[in-house]
């Protein structure tokens, strides 16, 4: 037996997409970072500003990753997934400031970064249990879940427009200078910075994969497919439901965290509920239920995004739009589907 | 003549060109003055020449006591110039030839050379300037019996609601030397409403003199003028301090009943808009268990065709506005149908890419109207009778616009139900409600009962926005801002129960409104969105769940 076949069985790389995925990755922010240290007259050399563009992408995958999960897997359709990427956020925003100015009183806490580091994963995680276990408990499924989390971000944002909230109102968090000392500016952060993006979308790619290839993951495909039979064999579906939820809302609280020192800006636009169901339009059009196809949705929209918003800005709200209603119907398994389909053919041709 | 006339007239003898004669010479020639009046003129009085030079002489004197009892003989007089003498007495129009002894009015006093007009005859008596005119000077106390007196005398005058408004100025304005005047005013008075404002007007002098027993006629009065003196005698040391806090505190509770009318008012018409919003979807949301993300966008297209429409009738908005409401029903709905045709049909049972494709076409349809017609607000103008509010008293006034859009509501509400309920559609879609199963095997046929009922739904949505245009700017937003609240009034109700959405519609409506005071606006609508995500675990099935095995 070889050693890539005891790799293969014995990890969770047996599945071809995993590993491509991870390659594809893995070789995609080598290529980056060494691509950026090229000296800046080089034909092929990439500046700060493309580096942390692409850097965005990867949180914006990473939320991705956080909304197939409960929705591919667990047939949840979070509407408000915005709002956990957004609290996450602004704990991060928090201590950012807390670098130039001090805080409020209550606040004066974030400034500490392993408190901040918590809070970005405990404050999402805190509402999505609250919120998950009023709304699990009493069986809130489908499109009524959808709109009341919805109802949460939007209240979320209208909360936070506030000046009274102490999170600088409309305006949100912004201008920051400097993270755990090192410069926000200096070049060796900005690549730091991608780096510790790509680094979490790995590992929540590999740790999404490992939880879906568990028990675990199976009793929520189980109750995504047929709740009822689940709850009648003896598996306490509102655990399930709640376990995957929390955890979802902390990775979404985590992919905040790295956007915002990255953009350099958190406001209350990010609980808007356009921008939760954009993700969810990311994760439609790359696939449901792969993980994989999640991120590639995530990165090709957001690209596209980027370029139309600046060549014809009136387009992209027809583009966005326009792929809402192609995907739902005619690619209801989003490209990774539309891959595994044409892959099929030609295997039965073959 | 009324013998109280006589009585008005005797202030008048004591002064002015007639002060040298003796009382009783005074009295006589009033009284013959009087009877000969009675004789020559009994529907307008006219004084002669002579009496009127005398009547304006007594102003020439620069002691403003004098001037004070001369303005009152005129306005106790009966030359019909009177009320033309003290407006312009009242404005320093009024004077005299410098060399002579006539009496100007000057029309305009803008320029260095005045128009002038004879004051007794009214002619035109060319121009005059600052050499030639000495104008009449007035002070302040002269200035606020002068209004007094003009507000007594037009009481005299001109149709009902001239004298109310004359009636409502004297509030607050009587005085000692005019309260008799006002007295005889109320004896005249046929009017109830004008004899009630003046009985305020003689209460309040009363009362500020300090008699206790004219607090009753004020009790319940809501007049801010009323109000403000009471609070001062209530705080003050006078005898009957005590006496007019307690009426005082009557008009306060009586005020903030009429104020928890207002806020009903505006609650129900916040409420009325929700529920005119959301029934359209209440409606395909139950009969097709499809949740329509571009219902809002639907508002807004409702809203785009009265714009329209008024666009095209430029100076009609009565019509426009009548025109817009079969106009938006039918815009929205054959939008309706097209989206329900195109995409919604292919995606039947599966409600969350529903969602997701309908929320694809609201930011379509969004952007066509930002690309056709512009990103920016369009305002629409209301009729004349949308306009303005309806001023029940002081306290509680009810804007037209919002009262329309009530109305506008319970209207259509009824419409719906006498459809749902009378109608062979009415009776289809119930059914396919139900149990569409059922429905099909029984021959209906769904798809079609499908297709009317999202042209109804969207149809109401379109009439939304027909009403919406009236209370608010028309932009490419409109829709967005009202969606989520929507749906919440959906949830809130019960789906596909039309009793419920407007019960939910109404409710979150007041309970908004009642709360603003107290938090802020932004708050309120956190508040209220986070009762309603509780409120639904507890009850999923919302307000009026469907009985039976249909939840």
């Amino acid at each position: 037996m070889s050693l890539a076949t005891v790799f293969k069985r014995n990890s969770l790389l047996d599945e071809r997409s995993t590993w491509i995925t991870s390659v594809v990755l893995i070789v995609g922010m080598l290529a980056v970072v060494v691509l950026h240290a090229l000296p800046p007259d080089h034909a092929w050399h990439l500046n700060d500003s493309v580096v942390s563009l692409l850097g965005k992408y990867l949180t914006y995958m990473l939320l991705a990753l956080a909304v197939d999960l409960i929705w591919g897997y667990l047939g949840i359709l979070s509407l408000g997934h915005g709002a956990f990427f957004a609290l996450g956020g602004y704990a991060m925003g928090l201590y950012l400031t807390a670098q130039q100015a001090p805080l409020a009183p209550w606040q004066a806490v974030m400034a500490h970064f392993p408190v901040a580091a918590l809070a970005v994963v405990l404050a999402p995680g805190l509402l999505a249990l609250v919120f998950g276990w009023l709304a699990f408990r009493s069986r809130v499924t489908g499109v009524y879940f959808s709109i009341i989390t919805q109802a949460l971000t939007f209240a979320l944002m209208l909360a936070f427009n506030r000046n009274e909230m102490g999170m600088g109102g409309s305006t949100g968090l912004t201008r920051f200078d400097e993270l755990l000392g090192f410069s926000l500016s200096s070049e060796g952060m900005t690549v730091a910075l991608f780096v510790a993006s790509g680094v979490a979308v790995l590992l929540a790619f590999w740790g999404c994969k490992a939880i879906t290839r568990s028990r675990l993951g199976r009793v929520c495909m189980a109750t995504r497919d047929a709740e009822a039979r689940v709850r009648f064999i003896g598996y306490r579906v509102e655990h399930v439901k709640l376990a995957v939820f929390v955890l979802s809302a902390m990775i979404a609280g985590i992919a905040g965290a790295l956007y915002v020192p990255q953009v350099g800006i958190i406001n209350p636009s990010t609980f808007a509920p356009l921008f939760s169901i954009e993700v969810v339009v990311w994760v439609a059009l790359g696939g449901r239920a792969t993980l994989y196809g999640a991120l590639l949705g995530a990165l090709v929209v957001n690209y596209l995004k980027t370029v139309l918003t600046g060549v014809m800005p009136d387009a992209w709200l027809f583009l966005l739009g326009g792929l809402f209603v192609v995907v739902t119907m005619f690619l209801p398994q989003g490209v990774a589907g539309l891959m595994a389909h044409l892959r099929r053919r030609r295997e039965v041709t073959a | 003549m009324t013998p109280t006339h006589a009585m008005n007239v005797r202030p008048e003898s004591m002064t002015g060109s007639q002060a040298g004669f003796g009382f009783r010479h005074c009295l006589m020639v009033v009284a013959v003055l009087l009877v000969w009046f009675a004789i020559v003129s009994p529907v307008q009085a006219e004084v002669t020449p002579q009496r009127a030079q005398a009547l304006l002489q007594a102003l020439d004197t620069d002691d403003f006591d004098a001037k004070a009892e001369a303005a009152q003989a005129i306005a106790a007089s009966d030359a019909a110039q009177k009320t033309r003498w003290l407006e312009a007495l009242l404005d320093g129009r009024l004077g005299r030839e410098r060399r002579g002894e006539r009496f100007y009015i000057i029309t305009d006093d803008s320029g260095r050379e005045w128009p002038i007009i004879d004051a007794i005859t009214f002619e035109d008596a060319g121009t005059g300037s600052r050499r030639s005119v000495d104008a009449f000077r007035i002070n302040n106390a002269l200035r606020t019996q002068l209004q007094g007196l003009i507000a007594s005398l037009s009481l005299d005058e001109g149709d009902e609601a001239t004298r109310l408004d004359a009636a409502k100025r004297l509030i607050g304005e009587v005085d000692a030397q005019s309260v008799d005047a006002v007295a005889a005013q109320l004896d005249d008075e046929e009017s109830s409403a004008v004899r009630a404002e003046i009985e305020t007007a003689l209460a309040l002098y009363r009362v500020e003199q300090g008699d206790a027993s004219a607090l009753s006629t004020l009790r319940g009065n809501l007049d801010t003028r009323v109000r403000n003196s009471l609070s001062t005698i209530a705080a003050s040391d006078a005898p009957i301090a005590a006496e007019a806090g307690e009426t005082l505190a009557g008009i306060e509770s009586k005020r903030a009943w009429y104020e928890r009318g207002q806020t009903l008012f505006f609650g129900l018409s916040a409420g009325s808009v929700l529920v005119l919003a959301a029934i359209g979807l209440a409606i395909t949301f139950g009969v097709m268990g499809v949740i329509n993300m571009a219902h809002g966008e639907l508002i807004m297209l409702g809203a785009y065709t009265t714009w329209m429409i008024q666009q095209l009738l430029p100076g009609q908005p009565g019509l426009a506005l009548l025109l817009a409401i079969p106009g938006g029903f039918l815009v929205a709905a054959a939008f309706g149908i097209l989206i329900e045709r195109s995409v919604i049909r292919f995606l039947k049972g599966r409600p969350l890419e529903t969602l997701l494709a309908t929320f694809g076409i609201s930011l379509i349809l969004q952007q066509l109207v930002r690309t056709v017609f512009s990103p920016l607000n369009r305002r629409v103008a209301s009729p004349d009778w949308l306009q303005g509010a309806w001023q029940i008293n002081e306290a509680l006034s009810l804007t037209l616009n919002r009262l329309g859009v009530l109305l506008f509501c319970l209207v259509v509400f009824a419409a719906l139900w006498a459809l749902m309920r009378y109608t062979r559609l009415g009776l289809e879609v119930r059914a396919v409600t139900q149990n569409r199963t059922m429905a099909r095997s029984m021959g209906v046929r769904a798809a079609r009962v499908d297709m009317l009922t999202f042209g109804l739904g969207a149809g109401v949505a379109g009439l939304a926005g027909v009403a919406l245009s009236q209370i608010t700017n028309v932009g490419p937003n409109l829709g967005q801002s009202y969606i989520v609240d929507s749906f919440l009034v959906v949830v809130f109700g019960g789906v596909g129960n039309l009793w419920g959405t407007l019960v939910a519609g109404m409710s979150l409506g007041v309970i908004n409104q009642v709360l603003q005071p107290w938090v802020g606006a932004v708050l309120a609508k956190v508040i209220v969105l986070i009762g309603v995500i509780l409120f639904i675990q507890k009850r999923p099935q919302g307000l009026f769940a469907p009985k039976g095995r249909t939840s």
